[in-house]
């Protein structure tokens, strides 16, 4: 329902080595919301992303997802997460897409899509493959659910990594810049997907270089520099020249 | 060409082959299992584990088989706690000397070959099954033993022939597979380029079984990497 917090990220803080990624960014997310994260490469977006799933763990800061918060034990500088447990159920609850699709190369696409609901989520087989189906169907590549991954175009592989991450009925998807490995013409096929999705109500939050669907499909535009949140704003506010400077000039390489 | 004999020669060394055969699939199992543990030890984290398989599989690829074998048959009875055992009654059995020096070498080459397969594995399938909430031994079941298995094939299969191979040594600790077997016709006959022709052709065929059961393996877990049936194509 609108309104609801799915997720809310206070004061992340990551460091590789000496090297400090993330300075202490906070987000929310509410139910509906459709956020680009834009920015430079080593601007910070991908690392932290991949901190809300805990694929990388954060330094400091706190994350809720749909109101329960992910407990961490800070001690002598090091972090890591005080239950393994409430790790994999968060992470069953969100959904990720990645840059590189990451599908399971040695099984088809329709064992790809019902992996996670027959084993983590325990789903009878019967009922996990007719969703399956129904979602490989929504993203328009049913007739592929037998071939495996090698078989199939960047975009419909992409596609397929989107089946399987809805396959967990997800409460927010997170999107690791889905379209920057794909040939400029299948990019299209993606989007339309993603923006179906978005006119559906999925809370997503998506790295991303396509200012299109930035512009057109998100209601938040976030802009991320040397580890810091620049600006933020709807994509009108941020867009429309009213912008900061440095967003503007990061805009200018894109063209319009 | 003395048919005759060479014909009488095979009779009696295959009455042999159940021995070598018996030698061959308990060593390959248990190998097989140590091999498992041992990765396990050398992929875990903990400093002592890691420290100990990789001691272990040092010692067993870098000693000569046979001297482990000599080890284990002469020396396991010159300690007292061992001869007084209740596992004294098996350990003095020359098959079980044979069964457990083998397993004990072939665990170690095996480990290696599984922690090969297991780091060809790419990272991204695995985080895409970590970002599904999968972790722990459903991580390992589902997804990274199926992929490293399929990258460590070939390369098992190799030891896998070479154990079938290594089980001849069981001869020098008395044990009556087809090798000791074609020894002591041999010492019998004084004919030692027709014995060993036969036993050598005993050996042939059941490697050539063995690798055309390891192709169709392969064959059969390798499907995502062949062309599309055209029926699917679009």
């Amino acid at each position: 329902m609108p309104g609801v917090n799915r997720l809310l990220v206070n004061n992340i803080r990551k460091s590789f080595g000496t090297h400090e990624v993330l300075r202490g960014i906070s987000l929310d997310a509410r139910d509906g919301d459709v956020i680009s994260l834009l920015g430079a490469s080593g601007s910070g977006k991908s690392t932290f992303l991949r901190c809300i799933n805990l694929l990388e763990i954060a330094n400091d800061g706190e994350i809720w997802v749909d109101g329960e918060q992910i407990r961490m034990i800070h001690k002598n500088g090091k972090s890591r997460p005080e239950s393994a447990r409430q790790v994999d159920r968060i992470r069953s609850e969100l959904g990720m897409v990645f840059q590189s699709f990451n599908l399971w190369s040695h099984m088809t696409i329709l064992q790809n899509v019902i992996e996670g609901p027959i084993h983590v989520l325990k789903r009878p087989r019967v009922e996990a493959i007719a969703e399956a189906e129904a979602l490989l169907e929504k993203v328009g590549i049913a007739d592929k659910r037998h071939a495996y991954p090698a078989h199939l175009s960047g975009g419909q592989q992409q596609r397929a990594a989107i089946a399987r991450a809805l396959a967990m009925k997800p409460k927010v998807m997170l999107f690791d810049e889905p379209t920057s490995a794909l040939d400029p013409e299948l990019v299209g096929e993606v989007l339309r997907v993603m923006r179906a999705l978005a006119e559906e109500g999925m809370t997503m939050l998506v790295v991303t270089h396509e200012m299109s669907f930035a512009r057109n499909v998100s209601n938040r535009v976030v802009f991320m520099r040397e580890g810091l949140i620049d600006s933020s704003g709807t994509p009108d506010e941020m867009f429309g020249g009213t912008g900061s400077p440095a967003f503007r000039q990061f805009i200018g390489h894109f063209g319009s | 060409m003395d048919f005759a004999f060479l014909s009488s020669t095979m009779v009696t060394l295959l009455a042999a082959l159940p021995m070598t055969l018996a030698l061959f699939i308990c060593s390959i199992t248990l190998g097989g299992l140590l091999a498992l543990g041992l990765v396990w030890m050398r992929t875990g984290g903990n400093p002592f584990l890691v420290g100990f398989a990789k001691a272990y599989i040092f010692v067993f690829r870098g000693s000569p088989l046979l001297i482990q074998m000599f080890l284990v048959f002469y020396g396991l009875g010159q300690f007292g706690i061992i001869r007084y055992s209740f596992l004294w009654p098996l350990l003095r059995e020359p098959f079980v000397c044979a069964v457990l020096s083998l397993a004990l070498c072939t665990a170690g080459y095996t480990a290696e070959i599984f922690r090969g397969g297991i780091r060809a594995v790419s990272p991204k399938e695995i985080e895409a099954a970590r970002s599904i909430g999968m972790s722990g031994f459903m991580l390992v079941r589902r997804i990274l033993a199926p992929i490293a298995f399929r990258h460590a094939l070939p390369a098992y299969s190799t030891e896998v022939v070479l154990m079938m191979k290594s089980t001849a040594l069981a001869s020098l600790v008395t044990v009556w597979e087809v090798t000791g077997v074609a020894q002591r016709l041999i010492s019998h006959t004084y004919r030692t380029m027709e014995v060993f022709l036969c036993a050598a052709i005993i050996y042939l065929v059941l490697n050539f079984i063995i690798l055309q059961a390891m192709g169709l393996l392969e064959y059969y877990l390798s499907r995502h990497r062949r062309a599309m049936p055209s029926a699917l194509k679009a």
